[in-house]
């Protein structure tokens, strides 16, 4: 198998900017590989420097030390084979969700006409037939979401980098999107790397789950297989045996980390 | 209240104001309790049907519509250079931050300087035509824009360009489709006032030294004391005025259909 995404010995400090004698090391020495096709699920405590990994996977986050290899080639730039879906609204508010869906097309110049088709297949993928025309403000939360993944899958990458997308939604809907995208991710077969600070989510989805330690300086302390057959459906899964055993397993790992994360939050708010 | 009756109001207002007016400048009219002439009323403030009058010749003559159309043509030209040179500075100094730094106590001096003083250094730059009234508007319409596209570039959300970036937008792809879109909802947020102050630059140009325009028509009339006509001007640069705010609010309706409305519901 390819080795999609390969981080060895990363590691980024951050300089504060008032005082550039304050340095804040987020991650230390991490090293992990996906796997080409690999659905792999990332979680750990708050402020553990997830998204920094992530934000380092898309390219827009240089390391400190330490490198980072996409498709056996050093990454340098921002990662053109990756789509990125952030946590936090990044759609653009004067473009239609049409528009926003074909965002990238456009960037990279595909004639307007066959953007504006793909487009609309993919609106109708994530359900959106018919909102395309619709403005960024006219849009539910979960219908913005769905319009940030046909964003990014539209662009078709070989990998696919997702931060906590679906934790500002409310559970029924998030079910419904977390289905939607493995259904998505089953057809295509993409490589996915998964932010969560939800267990449940990690495990429901992926094939492999790796647990950070608390922040400053976290790496990955824990890997675990996720070997419950596919396909799957979120909700029914978390009755599964092999999902109740894998959740005590790496809770008692997951526990302590959290309550590392927590006091050393408290003692710097202190 | 209904539509109808806000304005049946709006305007008794306005024929209130009228009959007050006409009441106490109208010679013999009442007895006059502050002038020891009854003329003298009419002399410092006017008279609503000699206004009428001029306003009627203006329009009938036609003699108006040179000097509105100069007018115009200042106001215009003034806001377009003025938007375009503020739009490409602000794009400029957003993005170099260098630039920003060094330029930074300039752009405060100039901004802070009184604009209208500059009118007579126009005047022998450009001439008493049409030209000296545009740099004058333009040095008031430039740092409305310049600021509000400023500060519309530097708050473009980290997250929203790092989403350009991955989806494939090069520097000259963010700077067209992040940077100049968001900007540009900047710039027609201050098109009220941007305009406005580009009317200002041209009357207030007219007025200090010109040979056309409605400016230099209530300067006249004010050099030979004729107050009728004076109010006449002022009449029709409020009614212009009042023309061009209709237009920008209906260009905004149009271009920024994107933004949300308070309390908006929609049926999807």
């Amino acid at each position: 198998m390819t080795c999609a995404v390969e981080f060895s010995g990363v590691t980024c400090t951050f300089a504060s900017r008032d005082n550039p004698e304050q340095r804040y090391t987020a991650v230390l020495d991490v090293s992990f590989r996906i796997e080409a096709g690999e659905f792999v699920s990332m979680v750990g405590p708050t402020g553990c420097g997830k998204s920094t990994l992530l934000n380092v996977a898309g390219g827009l986050l240089e390391p400190s030390t330490g490198n980072v290899r996409i498709f056996d080639t050093p990454l340098s730039g921002v990662n053109r084979r990756a789509g990125y879906m952030f946590q936090a609204e990044a759609l653009m508010p004067w473009r239609t969700a049409e528009q926003n869906v074909l965002a990238g097309l456009e960037f990279r110049g595909v004639p307007m006409k066959e953007a504006r088709e793909r487009a609309g297949e993919w609106l109708k993928r994530v359900g959106l037939g018919g909102f395309g025309d619709r403005y960024i403000h006219q849009l539910s939360g979960g219908m913005r979401k769905r319009t940030a993944m046909a964003q990014t899958l539209i662009l078709d990458p070989d990998i696919i980098l997702m931060d906590e997308p679906f934790s500002a939604l409310d559970i029924q809907t998030r079910q419904l999107m977390e289905n939607e995208l493995l259904s998505l991710w089953q057809a295509k077969q993409k490589a996915v790397l998964f932010i969560t600070h939800d267990l449940d989510e990690a495990i429901a989805m992926s094939d492999r789950v790796l647990v950070l330690s608390a922040g400053p300086g976290s790496r990955p302390i824990g890997e675990f297989k996720v070997d419950i057959p596919r396909p799957r459906d979120v909700a029914e899964v978390r009755s599964h045996p092999q999902f109740v055993r894998l959740h005590a397993e790496i809770w008692s790992v997951l526990r302590e980390e959290v309550l590392k994360g927590y006091a050393q939050q408290m003692k710097a708010a202190a | 209240m209904s539509g109808m009756r806000l304005r049946l109001a709006q305007l008794a207002v306005f024929g209130g104001v009228i009959g007050v007016w006409f009441v106490l400048t109208e010679p013999g009219l009442i007895p006059s309790f502050y002038f020891s002439n009854p003329h003298q009323a009419a002399f410092f403030f006017g008279q609503p049907v000699k206004v009428f009058g001029v306003l009627v010749d203006w329009f009938v003559s036609g003699s108006i519509y040179k000097h509105l159309g100069i007018t115009l043509f200042e106001t215009i030209m003034a806001f377009l250079i003025g938007t375009i040179a503020g739009l490409a500075m602000g794009l400029w100094l957003a993005l170099s931050a260098t630039a920003a730094a060094i330029l930074d106590p300039y752009v405060k001096a100039l901004n802070s300087m009184p604009r209208v003083i500059l009118a007579p250094i126009f005047a022998v730059w450009f001439g008493l035509g049409v030209w000296s009234k545009v740099a004058l508007g333009v040095t008031l319409v430039f740092f409305i824009v310049f600021f509000n596209v400023y500060q519309g570039v530097r708050e473009v959300s980290p997250t929203l360009l790092a989403n350009a970036r991955m989806l494939g937008a090069e520097r000259s792809g963010l700077l067209r489709f992040v940077y100049l879109p968001s900007a540009m909802s900047w710039v027609f947020s201050s098109l009220h006032t941007s305009v406005g102050l580009a009317f200002v630059g041209a009357v207030v140009g007219e007025y200090l030294g010109s040979a056309a325009g409605v400016g230099y028509l209530i300067l006249q009339a004010e050099g030979t004391f004729d107050i009728n006509t004076v109010f006449a001007g002022i009449l029709v640069l409020t009614a212009f005025a009042l023309v061009l705010d209709g237009a920008v609010s209906f260009f905004e309706k149009h271009f920024m259909r994107w933004q949300p409305k308070a309390g908006e519901t929609e049926k999807l």
